[in-house]
């Protein structure tokens, strides 16, 4: 087994009503300690309400390879794009 | 120097308070971009600064309550060994990260009961330092517990190293439940709880997480150390002042 503790990537919420952002990863040897860990690293400037983290094995990532595949066939089909609608000015985070 | 000896008893309490803070702040900086990862460098250094902050509140309060002019800039730089007031506990060198690390729990523990409790104190400012404190406070215990828990339940190694340093720092964790007349000055008037009344909590915390972490607790009724209250020192503490105040010293009001 490994000596060196597993990456966690970590995930925090900003503010009561957005979703939660990845900021960064961090070395923890379980998942409590991730969690004190990314209080300690990634909260001190007032930055979150809420934590979460994953540990970066259990992400599963699409591959590069097949960025052509998944993504270009999106970029012809402007209308699916709903930049027609005007936004109202209050409306930040939609 | 004030007078009357309630007034001055009451200094010296809040010194008890504040030097502790200080002096605990002050050894866990010394980890700062030496820990032995950068998750613990950074962890350590945040409970130094909300340590230093908590020891500004108790110094700038004794400062005004002995009213010769002093403030807390002062009363941190420009006193002896002897005039320091803090446990001899948080004195105690940061030797390995296991020596640290058990000086942290024990003294959260402590800190953790006893700000809980300072919380009613019938003195208002008390009262509130101790309430914002304990925010703070009740992550620290809750961070260095599960470290004792994760390195004494972990390799062979790792807790033999823990072990080691539990039994060395034992013996000075008896001062912090021992009462003296000064304690007894401050628990008479409900600024401050009786100490001893504390134990119990701590000691059922401190087997909880012994427990976990598969270490011997040492018997509660061993010889204790004591004298940091009364400002008899153990060595450790010259050195680290002459660190912490020569700039002071070296060039009096410097500031930048």
């Amino acid at each position: 087994m490994s000596k060196e503790w597993p990456l966690w990537e970590i995930f925090i919420r900003s503010q009561h009503g957005l979703a939660h952002k990845h900021v960064g990863s961090l070395h923890a040897p379980d998942a409590e300690m991730a969690v004190n860990n990314a209080r300690d690293v990634y909260t001190r400037r007032n930055e979150g309400v809420s934590i979460w983290v994953v540990k970066a094995s259990d992400i599963v990532a699409s591959s590069p390879g097949d960025k052509t595949a998944l993504f270009e066939p999106a970029n012809s089909k402007v209308y699916r794009h709903p930049t027609f609608f005007p936004m109202p000015e209050e409306v930040k985070n939609l | 120097m004030a007078n009357d000896k309630f007034t001055n008893d009451k200094f010296n309490y809040l010194l008890r308070l504040g030097d502790t803070a200080l002096v605990l702040s002050q050894q866990l900086s010394k980890w700062c971009g030496k820990g032995p990862a950068l998750e613990e460098d950074m962890a350590l250094t945040n409970v130094a600064l909300d340590l230093i902050g908590q020891a500004r509140m108790w110094l700038s309060y004794a400062a005004e309550i002995e009213g010769a002019g002093r403030d807390e800039d002062q009363l941190a730089f420009l006193r002896d060994a002897h005039q320091f007031r803090n446990f001899l506990l948080v004195e105690q060198p940061n030797g390995n990260y296991a020596d640290t690390l058990v000086r942290q729990f024990f003294f959260d523990a402590w800190h953790y009961f006893y700000l809980g409790a300072l919380k009613q104190s019938s003195d208002q400012r008390i009262a509130e330092i101790a309430e914002k404190s304990l925010k703070e406070v009740t992550y620290h215990l809750r961070r260095s517990g599960d470290l004792v828990v994760r390195l004494g339940d972990g390799t062979e190694l790792s807790r033999s190293k823990v072990q080691t340093a539990v039994n060395a720092l034992w013996p000075y964790t008896g001062e912090m439940f021992k009462a003296d007349a000064l304690d007894d000055a401050m628990t008479a008037v409900g600024i401050a709880p009786d100490p001893a009344s504390l134990r119990a909590a701590w000691l059922d915390h401190v087997a909880e997480i012994f427990a976990e972490a598969t270490l011997t607790m040492p018997a509660p009724d061993a010889w204790m150390q004591k004298g940091g209250k009364q400002g008899v020192h153990t060595e450790h503490l010259g050195y680290l002042l002459a660190e912490m105040q020569f700039l002071q010293r070296a060039y009096p009001g410097a500031q930048w």
